[in-house]
């Protein structure tokens, strides 16, 4: 039986999954009554800044803060001196090791925290911030991460002294932090001993940054009456930071008050804990007053995190038809001066495994070590998840560069190596069930739009003229959705996630999640997905995440696990809901429960149509007409722990040309299809596409964090760090296929990171593709037009006729 | 310390006396003063565009004025653009044409299309794009932004024949 007219227009009444309703997000924020960490405003409140290190390594032989102290507004400058007592001046990091909130006696890296000083507003505080003395003694640097397991190397961490392990296994220099194996060496390396083809690249990921448009904040409350502490906080995971508040200041959890509002954006570099948080909160209880810090951008982009930096050793080995045996990947990790990569606890490098990719490869092996340089500490996602980008990225390289080497198209050889639709659920040799995927099927119909055969024909025709043009392919597979608590916790803390619903009398509802949007458009999907499941209209269904007061825990917005873990959450706990109201219903209608069937917004009876009870009328029979042994009220709470993670796929195809006497890149066409299950909302999958894709062209085309050898960071402002604007951004075409996640509730995977993971590849190795005729098979990012253009020159492709 | 200084100005059509330091940047004044907080702060290199306001018919970025410079000056804000017949044919449109994700950008994009489309009532989509170049958005790849001025173009066009 098809759908009736009337029940489709039910359907449509609901705005339910599958809908592109406008965002209940907007009207705040286009009327300027958004609600940001720096638009808190409280009585008394005072303002912080840092005295921040100029070198990139150097022993503090004194502080004076006399000076700063005697201007009139300065309240208080802490040191790590006056932080030690309350034994504050350290903190443990999500990877195991520790950072210092301030410097003690010595510092690591530029820009590191060494005193926070505290004014009555923020101008006083930054000419406080000049008065502060501060006596150093230079030592070498380390930046070089190839260099930092020297015989003779400087001791980055003498607090590590003596210490041979660390939170995942031996060190085996005072600069190593970990080696992190996965995979059956032994098999893969005697594949590679007999293969008829192996090849072999050395691929660097540079050190970047998310970058979200809001820096880094956080206002701190302390009550002395109560012993109460609230915290406003730019936070992707506010119920973590509640309980690492907790567990660093001793204040019982129920005492402890942390609300993340609205957040400018995320992409990763909002999970972790910075100094400033802990600063700002010591601060308050010290002062009794509201204390706010918000970091300005340089800061942001110099001192609070960063992503990637992974130098990686790529390998493949195929047989004469270029079909993968197998993959070898070894990767040094530069992680800066302290370990602070914010990853699933037992996971040092996050879940880089997944690259093998889409290809069906029977053998694998990888290493990973990490090691401490003279740079900001970080290592944190940066709109991916846990160093998937990395892992996607060095297989999509690698496939490019078999099929150079064995004269095969860059199309034809990912069609041979496919995991087949039939090889779900998969397992990938490095250790993952891939749940479910149609990798060919996306990538023949990206060939087919696109004319793959016809770009090829002009490419060749282009270069007969020495022009040059690339086409790059990106068939990448995600993993999100961290995760299933028995393999994936945070400080001990499993990574569920969670959603309480109420429905109210009259048949509107509110739900909160554990999860925390920061541009994602929770607040209208998550109530698409409850519409769906329960039956009231999504517009009346009011979302609400971020404050750890009101909210169930969970674990936060990143790794793309908001859909897969609390949307989840949101379909179990609305089917909690209708499980409830079917008792209900059967009661008003005296019928048997199983007498009953959902229709779309009601309880029907079977074969009486016109016996039915809406979720609107049973909503209010829960107030007041329950069955006998029922209690009132129309409630449910889930936490949902997956039983797996879910993998996202795409097929992406970008074309470019690049000027051969400027070095200048030109997009000229960017085609996206993405695979992520069951689609909530296409125009918001559409927003979050356009929005990866930009921080992959930005991350391909220019972003770079640069140190020189003396350990200044060169370029930490956005006069250097390379944010495309409306000009530069290309333009980018949309497509995809729905494979749906056989053990997700409603059968959806994630979107948020995919164009991000798979576009970097996609840009990346269009650029290397316009040199393929050349002989190049990599070409590290950034891509600048100076780079480029010395590509060019010394290939000698800039002859003029 | 700097010296206070009275500075008068209108904002969103109100009349202001604020006594600031002179060394006090419009942005600050707006939002610490005025309460006017839709008005963000996203860099401090004059990059961004997040702080962007509209200064005696052009677009400044406040957070690279002095307030002191704003003395007599007509402001207008993010939160002066909706009119009493309700949202200013922007806002209707980065809504309508999803132009927003995390909010953060959307007022100082929002002050900026504004002037823009008073300076080209009907502009094509590159002009959009070199218009509005002075103002960064992490969140959309700007691809419905533009879309989002196109729709205001329209319906401001087609209100004005
Ligand atoms: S705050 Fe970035 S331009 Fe003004
Ligand atoms: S919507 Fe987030 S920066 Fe533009």
């Amino acid at each position: 039986m098809g759908i009736l007219e009337d029940q489709q227009a039910r359907i449509d009444q609901l705005g339910g999954i599958g809908c592109g309703r406008k965002r209940k997000e907007d009207a705040r924020f286009i009327q300027g009554k958004g609600n940001y960490v720096d638009d808190v405003k409280l009585p008394g409140m005072l303002h912080a800044d840092f005295v921040r290190s100029p070198y990139g390594h150097a022993r503090i032989k004194s502080i004076d803060t006399s000076k700063a102290l005697a201007l009139p507004g300065v309240r208080a400058v802490l040191t790590a001196k006056d932080l030690a007592p309350l034994k504050l001046h350290w903190m443990p990091t999500l990877a195991g090791d520790v950072q210092a909130v301030l410097a003690d006696e010595k510092v690591g890296f530029q820009y590191q925290e060494v005193a926070f000083v505290v004014a009555d507003d923020r101008y006083i505080a930054a000419d406080a911030v000049d008065l502060v003395k501060v006596e150093y003694e230079e030592l070498p640097s380390i930046t070089d991460p190839f260099h930092s397991m020297d015989p003779d190397a400087p001791v980055i961490r003498p607090d590590l002294d003596g210490k041979d392990t660390g939170a995942h296994g031996k060190r085996k220099h005072y600069n190593h932090i970990f080696t992190w194996e996965v995979g059956d060496k032994a098999e893969t390396d005697r594949v590679f001993e007999t293969a008829p083809v192996t090849v072999k690249e050395q691929i660097w990921y540079p050190r970047n940054h998310g970058m979200p448009l809001e820096t880094c904040g956080s206002v701190a409350s302390f009550d002395k009456v109560n012993g109460e502490l609230k915290v406003w906080v730019t936070s992707q995971a506010p119920h973590v930071v509640r309980t690492v508040v907790s567990l660093l200041s001793g204040l019982d959890e129920s005492k402890v008050h942390v609300v993340a509002p609205d957040i400018g954006g995320g992409f990763g570099v909002k999970v972790g804990v910075y100094p400033g948080y802990v600063c700002s909160i010591v601060a308050s209880i010290v002062l009794g007053k509201p204390v706010k810090w918000i970091e300005d951008r340089v800061e942001h982009l110099a001192a609070t995190a960063f992503g990637r930096d992974y130098h990686m050793t790529g390998e493949l080995a195929a047989d004469a038809d270029g079909r993968i045996q197998a993959a070898r990947f070894y990767v040094l990790a530069d992680h800066g001066a302290f370990d602070s990569c914010a990853d699933p606890t037992k996971w040092p490098a996050g879940f880089f495994n997944i690259c093998t990719g889409s290809y069906d490869i029977k053998a694998a092996h990888v290493t990973v070590d990490g090691v401490y340089t003279n740079k900001t500490p970080g290592g944190v996602s940066y709109r991916c998840s846990f160093r998937v980008t990395e892992g996607s990225y060095v297989i999509e390289r690698m496939i490019d560069v078999l099929a150079q080497k064995m004269g095969l198209d860059k199309a034809e050889i990912r069609l041979r190596n496919f995991i087949k639709p039939e090889q779900f659920p998969y397992q990938s040799a490095l250790g993952w069930e891939y749940d479910s995927g149609s990798y060919e099927a996306g990538l023949r119909k990206v060939m087919e739009v696109c004319d793959y055969a016809a770009l090829r024909r002009e490419q060749e025709e282009k270069r007969k003229r020495g022009e040059l043009m690339g086409i790059g392919l990106s068939t990448f597979t995600e993993i999100v959705g961290a995760g299933p608590t028995k393999i994936c916790d945070i400080l001990g803390v499993g990574m569920f996630d969670s959603c309480e619903i109420r429905i109210h009398p009259t048949g509107s509802a509110i739900a909160r999640f554990g999860t925390k949007d920061q541009g994602q458009s929770h607040r209208t999907t998550y109530a698409q997905i409850l519409a769906t499941e329960v039956g009231i209209p999504s517009e009346s269904i009011m979302i609400e995440e971020g404050d750890t007061d009101t909210a169930p825990y969970g674990l936060g917005t990143y790794g793309s696990r908001s859909t897969p873990t609390a949307g989840a959450a949101a379909a179990r706990a609305g089917r909690k809901i209708r499980a409830k109201a079917q008792k209900i219903a059967a009661h008003l209608l005296e019928v048997a429960e199983d007498d009953l069937e959902w229709d779309i917004d009601r309880f029907v009876v079977k074969g009486v149509p016109d016996q039915a009870k809406t979720m609107k009328e049973i909503a209010w029979a829960a107030y007041n007409r329950t069955p006998p042994g029922l209690e009132p009220g129309l409630e449910a709470v889930e936490y949902y722990d997956p039983p797996n993670m879910t993998y996202p796929s795409g097929a992406y195809l970008c074309v470019v040309d690049i000027d051969r006497h400027t070095g200048e890149v030109k997009v000229r066409r960017f085609y996206a299809l993405d695979d992520c299950g069951t689609r909530i909302n296409p125009m918001v999958i559409d927003g979050q596409i356009h929005g990866g894709l930009t921080e992959a062209f930005a991350v391909a085309m220019g972003q770079e964090l640069p140190y020189d050898k003396a350990g200044n960071l060169l370029g930490a402002s956005l006069l250097d760090y390379f944010v495309p604007t409306a000009v530069e951004t290309p333009r980018y075409e949309t497509d995809f296929t729905v494979t749906p996640s056989p053990h997700h509730p409603i059968g959806a995977k994630g979107v948020g990171e995919s164009p991000h993971v798979g576009g970097v590849s996609a840009f990346s190795n269009a650029v290397i593709d316009a040199f393929a005729h050349a002989g190049v098979t990599h070409l590290n990012m950034p891509y600048k037009s100076s780079t480029v253009w010395k590509t060019i020159h010394t290939l000698n492709l800039d002859q003029r006729a | 310390m700097s010296e206070q200084q009275t500075v008068g100005f209108t904002v969103n059509g109100e009349r202001h006396t604020v006594s600031v330091p002179t060394r006090e940047l419009l942005v600050h004044t707006l939002r610490e003063r005025l309460h006017l907080t839709g008005t963000h702060i996203g860099c401090d290199s004059s990059h961004c565009g997040a702080c962007t306001v509209d200064l005696n018919g052009r677009s400044v970025k406040s957070c690279t004025v002095l307030t002191v410079q704003a003395q007599n000056a007509e402001v207008l804000t993010v939160e002066g653009l909706a009119g009493p017949d309700g949202l200013h044919p922007l806002q209707e449109g980065f809504r309508e044409e999803h132009g927003l994700q995390c909010g953060f950008c959307t007022p100082g994009m929002l002050v900026r299309a504004y002037r823009f489309l008073q300076e080209n009532p009907d502009p094509d989509e590159d002009q959009i794009r070199t218009g509005m170049a002075g103002n960064l958005c992490r969140c959309t790849g700007y691809q419905n932004i533009v879309k989002a001025i196109r729709y205001a173009a329209e319906k401001q066009t087609a209100g004005s024949v």
